[in-house]
């Protein structure tokens, strides 16, 4: 019995989540990786504990693509799985249907071979599934799980592309920085719409960037373009689990607290002592965040935090 | 051009939904539903295609029991032209809905369909992408944009490192994303309107699809349940404290 992961690949560098979606999948039997990217991402796949094998290919990330190679790896396994991103949502269904097998998506826990717990409702309510097809399509939130530990020198091998897309990719708009992977990171800071502005999120990015921390916004406010879109948190948008999440003008929209229940600690500073957030958080700070958060920034660089 | 669009009849998605004690699923008695909200955007789209030119009739089509009637007619309102209601008192899981969804594809034969990229009841994030793969079709998901020009359609998806665009030939499989577009309300008229616009109802067992469930629904329970802590008063409590979390990460 074992396992096809599909890998996360990056800007043809293996994603930080692959390792915790090697760690939950090698739950179910040995892991087989396929690397849909650059070589260099296939030699990081193989250092990974509760790998067997890593297979490597130039492979392009669209859906029609993958599902093909996929497709023809897939009759080795009875389980084939990928993190719940925006890849793995993208393909997996469709990798699903075309093997007639039901999926089961956005798991938060393995609780046997064949038994998931998955959020529905915007994580209101939490779903048991026992599983009884002979062959199961899985994806895992990699927030959920802790990453594989690494040392591991799994073989190598490269399968040739020969597949093509039906679509083309034409352009792409990524938001360069060097800001800290907001599905995996430990901590994240995040704004909602009170921050006003974009210039107003540059506290946020100030702040952030003294504890090292990945930086998180409600729909709101990306939809009012005061934070690129691969910020926002919520139901439609990135789940995240960190150690510690500081709101800051964030009222706590039910969207929004969907992508924060896997959180460990909040920490909300809000001018608003009634808002849901702070019904909900573990430490709040009541006041006006323009005040607030620049002193917070000084004071934690005055107390030295080092990470 | 001709457009298919599919919308779920939900929760609202302002309700604040219960968990049945039982653990046998959320109270859906009682409670107000509408239109899924990702779907609002997907006939909102198809409708722009239409006003714009470039599409000359859009039909919509729904899985549920008989009230999911409601939500055609508010596509219908929107500016759709015809409904299809595929009727089931049966709850379906999402490879059922895409072989119903793709008997219709093979029937109506459009050009582009569009869904919604999830339903907000359970979250699953499936079916356009399994009918992509029903039909054979390309997909584009999570889209904030859609254009089409000379019959080469763009979309512009929303994805973890930002956003990119596609290519696809059509016939192809979009699904919206929030950004798409802002869906209209209907005025009245056109919701008077709608009520007289074809809706042909049909029984799920005419499609010949086996709907039986492959999982097994255990249970369903509520989320282990967050409550207040403590409010700090000032500023450097507030940086004692996270520097103290830090120190306790870094120690792990």
């Amino acid at each position: 019995m074992s396992v096809l992961v599909l890998a996360e690949v990056d800007n043809g560098v293996l994603s930080p989540a692959t390792a915790r979606i090697v760690n939950a999948a090698s739950q179910l039997g040995p892991v087989d990786l396929f690397v849909p990217g650059p070589r260099a991402a296939a030699e990081a796949a193989a250092s990974l504990a509760g790998v067997a094998k890593v297979m490597v290919s130039a492979n392009s990330l669209l859906a029609d693509s993958l599902v093909a190679t996929l497709s023809e790896l897939a009759v080795l396994y009875p389980y084939m799985v990928a993190s719940a991103s925006s890849v793995g949502k993208d393909v997996m269904p469709r990798l699903a249907a075309k093997l007639d097998i039901q999926p089961i998506t956005d798991i938060v826990a393995i609780e046997g071979k064949n038994r998931f717990v998955r959020p529905i409702y915007a994580g209101n309510a939490l779903e048991t599934l026992v599983d009884d097809q002979p062959r199961h399509v899985l994806t895992f939130r990699a927030s959920a799980f802790a990453p594989a530990a690494s040392g591991n020198t799994a073989p190598v091998e490269v399968l040739e592309n020969t597949v093509q897309s039906a679509a083309q990719l034409i352009a792409t708009h990524r938001t360069e920085s060097d800001i800290p992977d907001l599905a995996t990171a430990q901590i994240v800071v995040g704004g909602g719409v009170s921050v006003g502005s974009a210039e107003g999120f540059q506290l946020i990015e100030k702040l952030g960037k003294t504890l090292r921390a990945a930086i998180g916004a409600t729909r709101a406010a990306v939809d009012a373009d005061y934070a690129p879109n691969d910020w926002q948190v919520g139901q439609t948008g990135k789940i995240i689990a960190p150690d510690l999440y500081i709101a800051i003008g964030i009222s706590g929209a039910l969207q929004h607290l969907a992508g924060i229940q896997g959180v460990r600690k909040i920490i909300a500073i809000n001018s608003d002592p009634e808002a849901p957030i702070v019904r909900i958080a573990d430490v709040a700070l009541i006041g006006d965040l323009f005040e607030i958060v620049p002193q917070l920034t000084a004071e934690l660089e005055r107390l030295g935090i080092k990470r | 051009m001709k457009i298919l669009v599919a919308v779920k009849r939900v929760v609202d998605h302002n309700v604040r939904i219960r968990v049945r004690p039982d653990g046998s699923g959320v109270e859906t008695q009682g409670v107000r539903m509408s239109m899924n909200p990702f779907c609002k955007h997907a006939v909102e789209a198809a409708v722009q295609l239409a006003e714009a030119g470039q599409a000359d009739e859009i039909v919509v089509v729904s899985i549920g029991p008989k009230p999911a009637n409601d939500v055609i007619l508010t596509a219908l309102a929107m500016g759709a032209h015809r409904g299809i209601l595929i009727e089931t008192d049966q709850a379906l899981e999402t490879l059922a809905s895409a072989k119903l969804l793709a008997r219709v594809v093979d029937e109506e034969k459009p050009d582009l369909v569009l869904l919604g990229k999830q339903a907000v009841d359970d979250d699953s994030n499936h079916v356009g992408q399994m009918l992509a793969a029903l039909t054979d079709r390309p997909q584009a998901t999570f889209a904030s944009g859609i254009t089409l020009e000379e019959g080469a359609l763009k979309v512009t998806r929303e994805v973890d490192y930002g956003r990119e665009t596609l290519a696809l030939p059509l016939p192809a499989i979009v699904t919206a994303d929030l950004r798409l577009n802002i869906p209209r309300n209907a005025a009245l008229p056109m919701v008077m309107k709608a009520r007289s616009k074809p809706l042909a109802v049909r029984p799920a067992a005419e499609f010949g699809v086996d709907l039986t469930p492959r999982l097994k629904v255990e249970k369903i329970s509520p989320p282990p349940e967050r409550v207040a802590g403590s409010r700090v008063g000032s500023v450097s409590e507030l940086a004692a404290i996270i520097a103290a979390d830090i120190d306790a990460m870094e120690a792990i």
